[in-house]
């Protein structure tokens, strides 16, 4: 239905001529816009409902009874659950520990929550299908809990710096539960928040994506980055560290490019390492962390996502 | 009358305290606001930062933002 929309506001109110490129494109970026800020609403405003029963203390006080490997498991579903800003990693990493939920499930928790996150998973979603979609997320929640089971069993603990342990936190005060009717404020509130961020970012991308499903050739970058070529992961991974920011801008023009050549494994393994690898993320990680469990975790997490990638690229 | 704004210093919370402090001066109040950086110390009321904490209470904390209107609200109640 979207798409005769898009296609009678290009034929019939704009008056372009039928399948000639700008045309496409225009019907491309008419459609993904509306389809993509419809889902985006839907889903934000439904997961910050979802994000108001989860605030981090109560997702403390569940990991801090759970042992290895259910609480990796737990820690990674919750940290899709539990909402925070880059910033409030450092505080949320001390709060665990201080609590005493072990490192490998505190580290669990922090890959899971950028990796999954609602933006990532609508624009796949959007653009790509529940398929890859479902892939991506449950690749990705798999990498959190297997990643932070095996930093777990390396006991690194003395690679934290040291000072995080000489921090005592009280009980924290809990914040006023919520009646419902402030948690759809709450949703209101966090959709529009976020949407005024990236809503700018998203259009560009689309006109980008658009413009280069409408002009670059097709089958354009199969020789370079096919599933044939095996540098085309490890480049995407290397990529997607420095990209964090926009992530949301990313994955239009990154679809644009699957038309065109470009592998979903390799597509899988960008979009992780833009999510979890990235930059500004271990700047911040590494106020808690010592540069050798830093080194270790970007190491599994990078190992982890390369395969994902060759995996997919054999498999799709 | 004490106000404190929690973070670390990342974006999130620099808004916070711009926008505490246009409450502050909307409502006509001398009240100095406190930017509290120290783990430590934002540790004892929220793990989720950007907090405001008055009089000791924490009122908000995490993303998003609440809006100027709730901040007034959120001070006149403590005034």
């Amino acid at each position: 239905m979207l798409k005769e929309l898009a296609e009678y506001i290009t034929y019939n109110i704009i008056h372009l001529e039928k399948s000639s490129p700008f045309a496409d494109a225009l019907i491309f970026f008419i459609y993904d816009t509306i389809k993509i800020f419809l889902l985006l609403s839907v889903i934000i405003f439904v997961v910050s409902i979802i994000r108001s029963y989860f605030p981090p203390e109560k997702t403390r006080q569940i990991l801090s009874h759970k042992k290895q490997f259910m609480g990796n498991i737990f820690a990674a579903l919750l940290g899709v659950a539990t909402p925070f800003c880059s910033c409030s990693a450092v505080p949320l990493f001390i709060g665990f520990v201080e609590a005493g939920i072990p490192l490998g499930i505190t580290l669990s928790f922090l890959i899971a929550s950028p990796m999954v996150n609602e933006i990532a998973v609508v624009l796949l979603w959007g653009l790509f299908g529940w398929k890859v979609t479902s892939i991506y997320i449950g690749t990705g929640l798999f990498i959190a809990i297997t990643g932070g089971f095996i930093i777990g069993k390396l006991k690194l603990e003395k690679w934290i710096e040291p000072y995080v342990y000489q921090i005592h936190i009280g009980q924290g005060q809990a914040l006023i539960n919520k009646t419902f009717r402030e948690r759809i404020q709450y949703a209101k509130t966090n959709t529009k928040d976020i949407l005024k961020r990236i809503w700018l970012f998203i259009i560009i991308a689309i006109g980008i994506g658009g413009f280069i499903h409408g002009y670059v050739p097709e089958n354009f970058l199969t020789q370079y980055a096919g599933p044939q070529n095996p540098f085309a992961v490890p480049v995407a991974v290397a990529l997607g560290v420095p990209l964090y920011a926009s992530a949301a801008g990313v994955i239009p023009i990154v679809y644009a490019l699957v038309e065109k050549g470009l592998s979903i494994g390799t597509v899988l393994a960008f979009m992780m390492a833009v999510t979890a690898l990235s930059l500004p993320e271990m700047i911040i990680l590494r106020k808690v962390l010592k540069v050798q469990l830093l080194g270790v975790f970007v190491g599994i997490l990078t190992v982890a996502i390369i395969t994902v990638g060759y995996l997919f690229n054999i498999i799709l | 009358m004490e106000i404190k704004v929690l973070g670390p210093g990342c974006a999130n919370c620099k808004n916070m305290e711009a926008l505490v402090k246009k409450a502050v001066q909307e409502l006509i109040l001398d009240v100095k606001i406190d930017k509290v950086s120290d783990m430590q110390e934002i540790m004892k009321y929220t793990m989720a930062t950007p907090g405001l904490v008055v009089n000791g209470k924490l009122k908000h904390a995490g993303m998003p933002l609440p809006s100027i209107e709730k901040v007034k609200e959120i001070i006149k109640e403590e005034v």
